[in-house]
C-alpha cells in the first residue's frame, strides 16, 4: 500500500520556473513505472492469450503447458466462418450490427431533443424529468422481460430484430439523455441570446452554435450505445430465434463441449468483440465521458 | 420542488411569469416540453407497461406448461418467493456477487489510477493495455475464461502451473479444477478483471482534476505523502469513487452473462437475473417469475432511493458551478 502511495520527491517537471531541472530519476519512480506496467500486462494476459489461441491449431491450443510458439494457421477462423459446418457467422454479425447502429441512431434523435429540453431552455422541474430517467437503468430488466416477451408473441414481434431495436434503445436512452443534458449545459448561453437577438432561427443556432460544441459529445454517447447494445445478451437470447439472432447469441450456441474447440472459440470471440475494440480504442478519452453518462469530463 | 429549477441553469423569469398572457405562457410551456415529450412518452411506454404487466401477471397463477389452469392466485405466487430457498439463495448470491465485485474492481481500480498518474515511460501503451478487458463482448470474456484459462486440462492457470512446477523439476503439479472448487470465485474474477478497467478510468479522472497547487503547498509545508493522500486525495476522489461504485452496481446487479457462461447458475451460483429467467424461461412459471420480479423492483427501489441521494448532490454541485 504504502510503496504505491509514496509518490516521492516532487518530480522536476513541477519545479516552478528558474530553478534548475534537475532529470535525477528516483529509484521509487522507475520501480513505480515497471509495476504499472506489469499491471498492464497482467491485465492483457487473458486478452494475448485469446488472439495467440486463436491463431493455433486445435491440437497446440489444448496442451499442458501451453504452447506459445507453435506455429500459427487461420483454422480457427475458418472454423468460425463455416469451413466444414457450413454454418455462418455473417448473418448474426449483421443483424448485431443492424440493431445497434438502428438503436443508436433512435436513441441520438430522441435524446439530443429531449436533452435540449433539459439544459438550454429547461423545462419546469426538469431535475425531476432527469432523476425518472436515471431511475429506469436501476430497475432490474429481467422484471420486465416476461411481459415483453409476451408482447411479442401477442403481436408477433418474437425473432423481430426491429423489436430488439426499440429495447436496446429505450435501455439506452437514459444514460444518452444524461449525457448529452451535460454537454448541453456546457454551450455557453450568452452566445445563444445574442445569436437570437440577431436574429438567428432555432435550426441555425443549432447548427452553428450548439453542434460545434456538443459534436464530441455526441460521438461518445454513440460509442457507448453501440457498446453497450452490441453486448446484450439476455434480450436476445429470449427474444430472438433463427432469424434476428445476434452476434453473442450465435456465440453461445456456437460452442458445444464435444472434442477440440478451443482455437474456434477464441477466434470466435475475437471476431465478435472486433468491432467494440477497434471503436473502443480509436475513441478511449470519449470512454471515461460515457461511462459516467458525462459526469466525468 | 421548485427549489430543483434554481439549481441549474436559471429560466428566464419573464418566460416564466407570463403576465402578457395565460394563453401566451402556456403555448410557451408547452413549446418547452415538445422536444422532451417524444423520449419521455417512449421511455414511460416501454418501462413502465411491463412493470404494470408484471405486477399484474404477479397475482395469477399462470404456468405455460398448462395454459387452461390460469387463475387468480392472490398472494400464493409471493408466499412462495418468500419460502423458496432458491430465491433467497440467488438474493444472497446477488449481494455477495456485487458487492465482491465492486469493492474489489473500486480498490484495484484506485490503486492502478494512482500509477497511473504519475510519469513514466509508455504511460499511453499501459493505459490502453488496461482498457482492453471492458472492451472484451462480456459473453466472449466468460468463454475465454470458461475455457481457455480455467479449464483443468488445458486452462492457462493450470498450464502456468505445470510450467512453473516443470521448472523446478515437479512433474506432479496440483490441477484444480477451479470453476468446480470455486465457482463464485471463478465468475468474481472474470468480472472483476472486466470491472478494474471502469473504475480506475473514472477515477484517474478524478485524479487528474485534482488541485495540485494546493497539494504542492502541503507538501511544501512537510506533509507526508501517505498525509496527502489520506486528506486531500481521498476526500478530493469521494465523489469519483461513489459515482463509479453506483453505476458498478447498477450494471453488476443485473449480470445475467457471466452466470450464464461460466456455470450455468450451477453449483450455488445463480444470482437473481438468472434465477427469474429460468423460472420464466425453462419452468415456464410466469407467475412466480413475476413475484420475484416485483419483489427485485421494491428492493431496487429501496436501494435505489439511497443511491440516487448520491447522485443528487453530485447533481447540485455540478448546477451550482
Amino acid at each position: 500500500m504504502t510503496a504505491i502511495t509514496d509518490v516521492g520527491p516532487i518530480p522536476a517537471t513541477r519545479t516552478t520556473a528558474g530553478t534548475p531541472r534537475r532529470d535525477r530519476r528516483p529509484r521509487g519512480t522507475v520501480l513505480l513505472g515497471v509495476l504499472a506496467w506489469l499491471v498492464g500486462l497482467l491485465f492483457l494476459v487473458p486478452v494475448a492469450w485469446m488472439v495467440l489461441t486463436s491463431f493455433h491449431s486445435e491440437a497446440d491450443a489444448a496442451t499442458n503447458p501451453p504452447s506459445l510458439t507453435a506455429p500459427l494457421t487461420l483454422q480457427g477462423y475458418k472454423e468460425f466462418f463455416g469451413a466444414s459446418s457450413g454454418a455462418s457467422p455473417w448473418p448474426a454479425l449483421a443483424n448485431s450490427l443492424s440493431a445497434s447502429v438502428g438503436s443508436t441512431v433512435l436513441v441520438l434523435v430522441l435524446a439530443i431533443p429531449a436533452a435540449y429540453a433539459l439544459s438550454i431552455r429547461p423545462v419546469r422541474k426538469w431535475t425531476d424529468v432527469m432523476f425518472f430517467f436515471l431511475s429506469t437503468k436501476m430497475l432490474p430488466a429481467v422484471a420486465g422481460l416476461l411481459p415483453i416477451y409476451l408482447f411479442a408473441q401477442f403481436a408477433g414481434l418474437l425473432d423481430n430484430l426491429w423489436w430488439l431495436g426499440l429495447l436496446y434503445t429505450v435501455m439506452n436512452l437514459p444514460i444518452a439523455v444524461w449525457m448529452m443534458r451535460s454537454f448541453l449545459a456546457e454551450v455557453p448561453s450568452e452566445m445563444l441570446e445574442a445569436a437570437s437577438m440577431d436574429g438567428a432561427g432555432l435550426v441555425r443556432s443549432l447548427r452553428e452554435i450548439i453542434m460545434p460544441v456538443v459534436a464530441p459529445g455526441i460521438a461518445a454517447t454513440a460509442l457507448i450505445c453501440f457498446i453497450f447494445s452490441w453486448n446484450e445478451l439476455l434480450f436476445a437470447r429470449v427474444l430472438t430465434a433463427t432469424v434476428a439472432q445476434t452476434a453473442p447469441v450465435y456465440l453461445t450456441g456456437f460452442v458445444t463441449s464435444q472434442g477440440l474447440f478451443l482455437a474456434k472459440v477464441c477466434a470466435a470471440s475475437l471476431v465478435v468483440s472486433l468491432p467494440v475494440l477497434i471503436a473502443g480504442f480509436a475513441a478511449q478519452d470519449k470512454l471515461v465521458q460515457g461511462l459516467s453518462m458525462g459526469a466525468v469530463k | 420542488m421548485s427549489a430543483a429549477v434554481e439549481t441549474g441553469r436559471p429560466v428566464p423569469k419573464d418566460e416564466l411569469r407570463g403576465d402578457a398572457s395565460p394563453a401566451l405562457a402556456r403555448a410557451a410551456a408547452r413549446a418547452r416540453r415538445a422536444p422532451l415529450l417524444p423520449a419521455l412518452v417512449f421511455t414511460i411506454v416501454m418501462t413502465q407497461l411491463p412493470f404494470v404487466a408484471t405486477l399484474v401477471i404477479s397475482f395469477m397463477n399462470w404456468n405455460a406448461y398448462y395454459p387452461d389452469e390460469r387463475s387468480f392466485a392472490g398472494i400464493d405466487n409471493f408466499r412462495r418467493v418468500v419460502t423458496d430457498d432458491v430465491i433467497w439463495d440467488a438474493v444472497v448470491t446477488t449481494v455477495e456477487l456485487t458487492v465482491t465485485v465492486v469493492v474489489a474492481s473500486v480498490i484495484l481500480g484506485l490503486l492502478i489510477a494512482l500509477l497511473l498518474d504519475r510519469k513514466f515511460w509508455g504511460r499511453g501503451i499501459v493505459r490502453t493495455m488496461l482498457i482492453a478487458p471492458f472492451l472484451v463482448v462480456p459473453v466472449a470474456s466468460a468463454l475465454v475464461f470458461k475455457h481457455a484459462i480455467y479449464n483443468p486440462e488445458y486452462g492457462l492457470l493450470n498450464g502456468t502451473i505445470t510450467w512453473v512446477w516443470g521448472l523446478f523439476g515437479d512433474t506432479t503439479p496440483p490441477q484444480p479444477d477451479w470453476i468446480s472448487s470455486f465457482p463464485l470465485l471463478s465468475i468474481q474474477l472474470n468480472l472483476i478483471w472486466q470491472w478494474t478497467p471502469f473504475m480506475m478510468l473514472i477515477l484517474l479522472a478524478g485524479l487528474q482534476g485534482r488541485p495540485l497547487d494546493v497539494i504542492e503547498a502541503a507538501r511544501i509545508d512537510g506533509a507526508g505523502s501517505w498525509q496527502i493522500f489520506r486528506s486531500m486525495t481521498l476526500p478530493h476522489l469521494r465523489q469519483y469513487i461513489e459515482l463509479g461504485a453506483l453505476l458498478g452496481s447498477i450494471y453488476v446487479v443485473q449480470n445475467f452473462d457471466a452466470v450464464f457462461t461460466i456455470t450455468s447458475g450451477g453449483l450455488g451460483t445463480a444470482n437473481l437475473p438468472y434465477t427469474i429467467y429460468t423460472t420464466f424461461y425453462n419452468a415456464q412459471d410466469y407467475g412466480l417469475a413475476s413475484a420475484a420480479g416485483v419483489v427485485v423492483v421494491i428492493a431496487t427501489i429501496i436501494i435505489a432511493t439511497f443511491a440516487l441521494r448520491t447522485v443528487s448532490s453530485l447533481f447540485r454541485e455540478e448546477g451550482g458551478r
